[in-house]
């Protein structure tokens, strides 16, 4: 199944943890800070990025461990092909370097998105609904990131250009016009194609959450409300007619990063912000599967859902068994108790997790 | 143990870029053991080039003579600018040899955030040189995004000018610096420069 033979060395409170004979389903069951989180990380880090956690690479080392960790993993590819070995290793010596290897050679992190995607849904993010408007714009741009490969360095033009901007709209001397022309037509540039970027996730992202829908599963709506032009030539004019009250205000007011992701309930036309609790998280356990679904193209994917049945009642929990059991990748989930798993114990793995130590059950 | 002298050494060559703690204790073990040949051969070379170093009044390189070997070479073509952020940037694009006519350093790119405004910029000697007659300017910023931006402010400034503004199509990786580029990779940039947009 996708990931096994897994191997955790000093990582957080883990020791020297395997994990063998891996299911469709894998549960980490255990009582509050056993190690069940520290598991799903450390899978998270056989994806490029910063993990699911967010961490620097030195929080992760165990503590009174030698200073680096290991994570390695064996995936059998989605079509079938010779297993592949994936790892990621981080040496005592260099604890702020990440070092990748694919079937034993070193590779840039990059080189595992070749093989796997790896998705999440962690209880830090059951707010984001209710959260600011940038908690949503990022989240946005990390999922667009696995499915517009240039995004990332997209928004780091954008917001080098948008700090450049803001700078000489707020210095004391009035600002050089032909400097402004030239940052206007660089925010203009990558600004629209930042919108675009968003749009076509968006519009992919609910025809996904359309197909999926069922009855017993909310389905959020999603749509974006920019603020200012989206189109590169209407941008790049709009700005340039703003210069009077942007530079009152000192800083630059239209464009991307001030669009918002407004989610409402389809068929309440409620927004998500005022949905229950327990909506708010099918909503997001929703647009984590229909992301899944665009995201994964070919590659084996690993979904790694924290603390996901607290929360939902049991016919919700029975709706999203029966859709993670159609939607074909490996699962992650954690619990304190077992029960709330019941339906899919036949074909899950379960794991006793306690002081960092893992047990089969 | 070695000297006060000869850690001093190891440890100026160390931070030459290339070079590291080990590799400068190496190149000082070589010197010292060629004191008589190496050793006084490297001196001689570092002491000309330190007498004669001179930034070249036309273009800004750096070079032993004054305009530098490429202003005053009779079979550059002087109508032609090729402008660049850096020395480092001349020199790895002149390294190529596919550019067969001058250039001008600009001394860095515009970043409002770095405090680099125009007027920190070699900008005035450029217009003169375009308004004293000149083709083709072609603009070999770095693919960053204060390269690009300064690159942009550089044709609006010379809009007016009866001159063939062109960008080098360099098609870099993003915060790629002219410098790292391969010569191959530089000569098809260079041979794709493209009319500025
Ligand atoms: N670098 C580290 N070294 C050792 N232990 C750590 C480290 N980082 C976190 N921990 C411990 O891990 C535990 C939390 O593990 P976690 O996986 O989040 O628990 P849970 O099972 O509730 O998900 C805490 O007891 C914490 O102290
Ligand atoms: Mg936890
Ligand atoms: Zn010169």
């Amino acid at each position: 199944m996708a990931l096994d033979r897994i191997s955790i060395l000093d990582f957080r409170n883990h020791r020297q943890t395997a994990l063998e004979d891996t299911a469709r389903f894998n549960l980490l069951v255990g009582a509050n800070g056993a190690g069940k989180t520290n598991v799903l990380e450390a899978l998270s880090l056989l994806a490029p990025g910063r993990g699911l956690r967010r961490a620097k690479l030195p929080e992760m080392a165990r503590i009174d461990g030698p200073g680096g960790f290991t994570v390695a993993a064996r995936l059998q590819p989605a079509d079938g092909a010779e297993p592949v070995q994936l790892g990621t290793v981080v040496d005592a010596a260099q604890p702020n370097r990440r070092r990748v290897r694919v079937n034993g050679a070193e590779r840039s992190a990059l080189g595992l998105s070749e093989w796997l995607s790896v998705r999440w849904l962690t209880p830090a993010m059951d707010g984001l609904f209710t959260d600011s408007a940038g908690a949503r714009r990022r989240y946005l741009d990390r999922l667009a990131l696995a499915t517009a490969p240039g995004h990332a360095a997209l928004s780091n033009r954008y917001e080098t250009a948008l700090r450049n901007r803001n700078r000489l709209l707020s210095d004391d001397a009035p600002p050089d016009p032909q400097w402004l022309d030239a940052l206007e037509a660089q925010l203009a540039e990558h600004g629209a194609a930042i919108a675009a970027n968003r749009r076509a996730l968006v519009e992919e992202l609910n025809r996904e959450l359309e197909a999926q829908a069922d009855a017993l599963f909310p389905r959020p709506l999603l749509a974006i409300e920019p603020t200012g032009p989206e189109e590169r030539a209407a941008l790049a004019e709009a700005l340039r007619g703003n210069r009077r009250t942007e530079r009152r205000a000192g800083r630059t007011l239209i464009g991307p990063h001030r669009a918002e992701l407004a989610v409402t309930l389809a068929d309440k036309g409620v927004p998500a912000a005022r949905a229950s609790t327990g909506e708010q998280k099918a909503m997001l356990i929703a647009i984590t599967l229909a992301h899944g679904a665009l995201a994964t193209r070919g590659r084996a994917g690993l979904l790694l859902l924290d603390e996901v049945a607290a929360h939902l009642d049991p016919q919700r929990r029975e709706a999203l068994f029966a859709r993670l059991a159609a939607n074909g990748e490996q699962v992650w989930m954690t619990g304190t108790e077992r029960t709330p798993f019941d339906p899919i114990l036949p074909d899950a793995a379960v794991w006793d997790v306690s002081g960092g130590s893992l047990r089969r059950i | 143990m070695a000297s006060q002298e000869i850690e001093t050494l190891a440890s100026a060559l160390a931070r030459l870029p290339g070079l590291g703690p080990r590799s400068a204790r190496r190149a000082v073990l070589h010197l010292v053991k060629k004191r008589e040949t190496a050793l006084p051969a490297l001196l001689d070379a570092l002491l000309s080039v330190q007498d004669t170093l001179e930034e070249c009044r036309i273009c800004g390189n750096v070079d032993t003579q004054d305009p530098c070997g490429i202003c005053s070479d009779p079979r550059r073509d002087a109508k032609s600018i090729c402008v660049v952020e850096d020395v480092a940037d001349l020199w790895a694009l002149d390294r190529a040899k596919l550019f067969s006519g001058t250039f001008h350093v600009l001394g860095g790119r515009l970043s409002a955030l770095d405090g680099v405004r125009p007027e920190d910029l070699a900008i005035p000697g450029l217009l003169a040189r375009v308004e004293a007659g000149v083709d083709e300017v072609v603009l070999a910023m770095n693919a960053t995004l204060e390269g690009q931006t300064t690159a942009h402010y550089l044709a609006e400034r010379l809009e007016d000018f009866p001159v063939r503004i062109t960008q080098l199509a360099h098609g870099l990786p993003v915060g790629g610096e002219l410098d790292y580029l391969d010569e191959g990779t530089l000569a098809q940039a260079l041979r794709a420069r493209r009319p500025l947009g």
